[in-house]
């Protein structure tokens, strides 16, 4: 009986193994066939993506660019300020403060992504709207500014355990010796808990370049290569949902692409992983 | 002004600047939950819960939606606390700590955590819905949504079953219980508040989940409750969606209501798990 339970446990745990691998496999399964018809060449330099068309090209760097650009405003935003606002709670505003601040930050964590689909397409857009009147409807730019709400609480609360992981005798001697308090976050903190911070940040870009609901819904759905920020254009993400809306027959061309598109999703984000977790790991032995 | 004046201006200058931004952030974020509340706020009423989605907005409800997510979130507590817990247990009690297959679980769950939600709809669809035929059921989608969130429950429940002391554990060792007698009569109920921490927080990360399920192939219009757990679904993440990408704004009401809904729940579901992690914390008294 007791031998029973150890097995059933350590199954549950080699479970986890078993879920990656299998993410692998399928992906490369399915997007197998794909490759057998598509050139490489074709798939990393054709600059178009358009798989349901009757003369069907496809070139992902259309999607990559989408995904590429609404993810560079989403941290060109959420990284200075994430890192600044982690800052301020960490060392200028009293214990008592951070105490219920903290908690709320983690809370907006929390935001299902939809939810900010929503505010994307019916508050961000109109409000940019107001201001750039040439603005469509769909669009990097308001994609890219939504998607920054959405990782700065992430950003904010994972630099802000980093700072706190800092030895509070750097920072002692650090004011011993007469520096200000910005000039110990500068010189000090921020330094000694870079590692933490940008694993935080690593962290952020990996989850705004896999986030699917807010592009999906605002940042238009037509693959476009382009570098205008104020135009529409598709992400790999959100080139997956659009096509999984529709029916998708096993083994069809649009069956196919989805993985296509999901296997380079996944070679991208274990990239960012992998540095988020050297980091990580540096930051322990720091510690 | 002299050096040091100048420093000390300008440590306050930045200050300010954090605080404003921290300030700004919170306000931001906050004047948006506000927009969706006066936005969806008005389109409550007990009508909104009881009926089926429809073509005219005026008569739409959600209440294949909440059923949809309370039946989803059922099946995926379930396979969640039968399967994270019991991964937790092995990895802090039974494995051997530093050996190569235990790191590798360990890299793999920490991995995993961070894979984009909707990569877990593509394993679904692969596996599930195709492999096993199970089609875009609410099974599938509890399968789907348990994968997901199961390296939170497992996060958690090694840190609740880690902060117990280690002396009752060896006590209960002592008296001659076997290990698996440990676990039953101490350990998983002493860190019972810890898990169900876990538990929740998953559960509200997943009842927001829209992305996989979409994949599966969860149907957006459904108007007919689900009766077994192989019938197909909708749930209200995915009823939002619909709601908002249609060009009439009256569905854009709804949408802002079904979204202040879901906000709700996830919201609650998180200040439950604040609760019962203050209540454990305070209840402590070895």
């Amino acid at each position: 009986m007791e031998y029973l339970f150890e097995k059933w446990f350590a199954l549950c745990a080699y479970l986890s193994v078993f879920i990656t691998a299998a993410i692998v496999l399928i992906l490369i399964f399915e997007s197998w066939p794909f490759f057998k018809a598509v050139k490489l060449s074709e798939f990393f330099f054709e600059r178009q993506w358009t798989p349901m068309f009757s003369d069907a090209k496809f070139g992902i760097q259309p999607l990559l660019m989408g995904t590429l650009m609404t993810t560079l405003i989403a941290c060109v935003i959420a990284v200075p300020i994430g890192i600044l606002i982690a800052a301020t709670l960490s060392e200028y505003v009293s214990q008592k403060t951070r105490q219920w601040v903290k908690p709320i930050i983690e809370l907006l964590a929390g935001i299902p992504s939809v939810i900010f689909g929503y505010f994307a397409l019916l508050v961000v857009t109109p409000f940019l709207q107001f201001f750039y009147p040439d603005l469509p409807g769909f669009s990097l730019l308001s994609a890219g500014l939504t998607m920054s709400f959405m990782i700065l609480p992430l950003i904010v609360s994972l630099s802000e355990d980093a700072i706190q992981a800092v030895p509070g005798h750097l920072r002692e001697a650090s004011k011993a010796l007469g520096a200000t308090t910005f000039e110990t976050i500068w010189k000090v903190i921020l330094p000694s808990a870079s590692s933490g911070i940008i694993s935080a940040c690593i962290l952020g870009v990996s989850r705004a370049i896999g986030e699917t609901m807010v592009v999906a819904i605002a940042a238009g759905q037509q693959p476009n290569w382009t570098l205008d920020p104020t135009e529409p254009a598709a992400t790999m993400t959100a080139f997956m949902v659009q096509v999984a809306l529709g029916d998708l027959p096993h083994g069809s061309i649009g069956y196919q692409t989805v993985f296509v598109v999901g296997l380079t999703l996944l070679v991208i984000t274990l990239f960012f992983n992998f540095l988020a977790l050297r980091f990580r790991s540096r930051m322990q032995r720091f510690s | 002004m002299t050096r040091s004046q100048k420093r000390k201006v300008f440590n306050f200058f930045m200050k300010l600047v954090g605080l404003l931004s921290l300030a700004l952030a919170l306000i931001v974020l906050l004047s948006l939950i506000l927009d969706l509340a006066i936005r969806g706020g008005g389109r409550i009423d007990m009508d909104f819960f009881t009926s089926f989605p429809s073509r005219r907005a005026g008569q739409a409800g959600i209440l294949s939606a909440w059923v949809g997510t309370l039946l989803v979130m059922l099946i995926t507590a379930f396979l969640t606390i039968l399967v994270g817990v019991s991964a937790a247990l092995y990895l802090e009690e039974y494995s051997k700590q530093n050996h190569p297959m235990t790191k590798l679980i360990e890299l793999n769950i920490l991995n995993l955590s961070a894979m984009p939600s909707i990569l877990y709809g593509l394993l679904a669809l692969g596996i599930f819905v195709h492999y096993f035929k199970l089609g875009a059921s609410l099974l599938t989608a509890g399968l789907t949504l348990s994968l997901l969130v199961l390296p939170i429950v497992i996060v958690s429940t090694r840190e609740a079953l880690r902060s117990l002391p280690s002396n009752l554990k060896e006590a209960s060792f002592a008296l001659g219980a076997t290990r698996f007698q440990t676990l039953y009569y101490y350990q998983l109920p002493s860190a019972m508040g810890g898990i169900m921490t876990g538990v929740i927080l998953a559960l509200s990360r997943a009842i927001g989940e829209t992305a996989p399920l979409i994949t599966i192939g969860a149907l957006t219009y459904i108007a007919f409750l689900p009766q077994s757990i192989m019938d197909p679904f909708t749930v209200l993440p995915i009823q939002l969606f619909n709601w908002l990408s249609r060009p009439q704004a009256e569905f854009h009401v709804n949408a802002a209501a079904a979204g202040l809904v879901l906000l709700t729940l996830t919201l609650a579901l998180n200040l439950i798990a604040i609760l019962i992690r203050i209540r454990v914390r305070k209840s402590i008294k070895w």
